[in-house]
């Protein structure tokens, strides 16, 4: 079965070869229609923005989801406040990890931050901007106690968030609509610049709200992850 | 990459450059997912996960995709290690009980 595989195989193109019409479009087309340079956030936001909507609401369906599962389960369990949970034998932090994690986690949510709102200018995005804010605050939990990491995001707080960033997204396509554009066109006027900041239209804005609506729904499984290890049980 | 090569180095690189890295780094995705897959305690198993989504992360950088690469760094080498490890706490301190 593997050599019909590999016979299979040497018949392929080599790697590398593109023949397909799209790309070519989309590489010159997209630097003078929306002045960015983040060519696929261009086409994540902008040519197929309608996708992305459909993506981020994935993401937000699995938060949803870990978080009634989770809270279910602690409904009848929980004890407010401890910070240990019984029989687990636990050794305490080192100081070194403490040290680290202390350090870097400032440049870690400057570094998210950047990639968050620059996707039309570098290779970012408001997923991946997201995420790194996510883990700066997962970061104060391993350099600190759970307690203030549970104080830095409570599970309300964070619940409204995540629905804001969502519902953002969501919002400005519904904006290009009152000014009697298609959903979710690029009616926000394009910088001068190719590939300032500024430039883009609506990628920056739309670039914030999924960043926003994915370092809530990360922290929020986190946090309920959390809290079924670390809050004793009842009996 | 070729233009970082050529600023540190001072020579441009070979032609065969990207396609030897790209090889390479097939390779090593292909032992570490088997090393991973391999390996039997679950700790061990995660922090080798941690180190395949690093790689697989420096292949998509190889192949020019960058934002690729950010995702897998911060999904693979980030976020799912420490969902495993939390999910493989709490079933020990099931056990415990």
């Amino acid at each position: 079965m593997a050599s019909f595989y590999l016979w299979g195989m040497t018949g392929l193109p080599p790697f590398g070869t593109y023949r397909g019409p799209y790309g070519t479009i989309v590489n010159r087309v997209s630097v003078p229609d929306t002045h960015a340079t983040g060519v696929v956030s261009v086409v994540n936001f902008v040519f197929r923005g309608f996708d992305t909507v459909g993506e981020e609401f994935i993401l937000f369906v699995a938060a949803v989801g870990v978080a009634l599962v989770l809270r279910h389960l602690r409904e009848d369990e929980e004890v407010e406040g401890k910070d240990a949970a019984p029989g687990l034998d636990v050794p305490p932090t080192s100081e070194a990890v403490r040290l680290i994690a202390l350090a870097f986690t400032g440049p870690t949510l400057v570094v998210g931050w950047f990639l968050a709102t620059h996707a039309q200018t570098d290779p970012s995005g408001g997923f991946q901007g997201g995420v790194v804010i996510a883990s700066a605050v997962v970061l104060i939990y391993l350099a600190g106690q759970y307690l203030s990491f549970r104080r830095l995001n409570p599970v309300d707080v964070l619940d409204s968030v995540e629905a804001a960033g969502a519902g953002g997204f969501v919002g400005v396509g519904l904006g290009t609509l009152a000014v009697s554009a298609p959903y979710l066109a690029d009616v926000v006027p394009l910088g001068r610049v190719n590939g300032a900041v500024d430039a883009g239209g609506t990628i920056p804005f739309i670039s914030l709200c999924v960043g926003v609506e994915v370092t809530a729904a990360f922290l929020l499984i986190t946090s309920e992850l959390l809290e079924q290890t670390l809050f004793l049980k009842e009996g | 990459m070729s233009a970082g090569f050529l600023a540190v180095v001072g020579v441009p690189p070979p032609h065969w450059a990207t396609e030897v890295l790209q090889v390479t780094l097939l390779l090593l995705a292909a032992g570490g997912a088997t090393t991973v897959v391999l390996c039997r305690a679950p700790k061990r198993q995660i922090v080798f996960l941690g180190a395949y989504g690093m790689l697989l992360a420096l292949l998509f950088m190889v192949v020019q995709a960058p934002d690729v690469a950010l995702s897998a760094i911060t999904i693979g080498a980030v976020m799912l290690p420490l969902f495993l490890l939390l999910a493989l706490a709490k079933i020990e301190k099931e056990d415990a009980e």
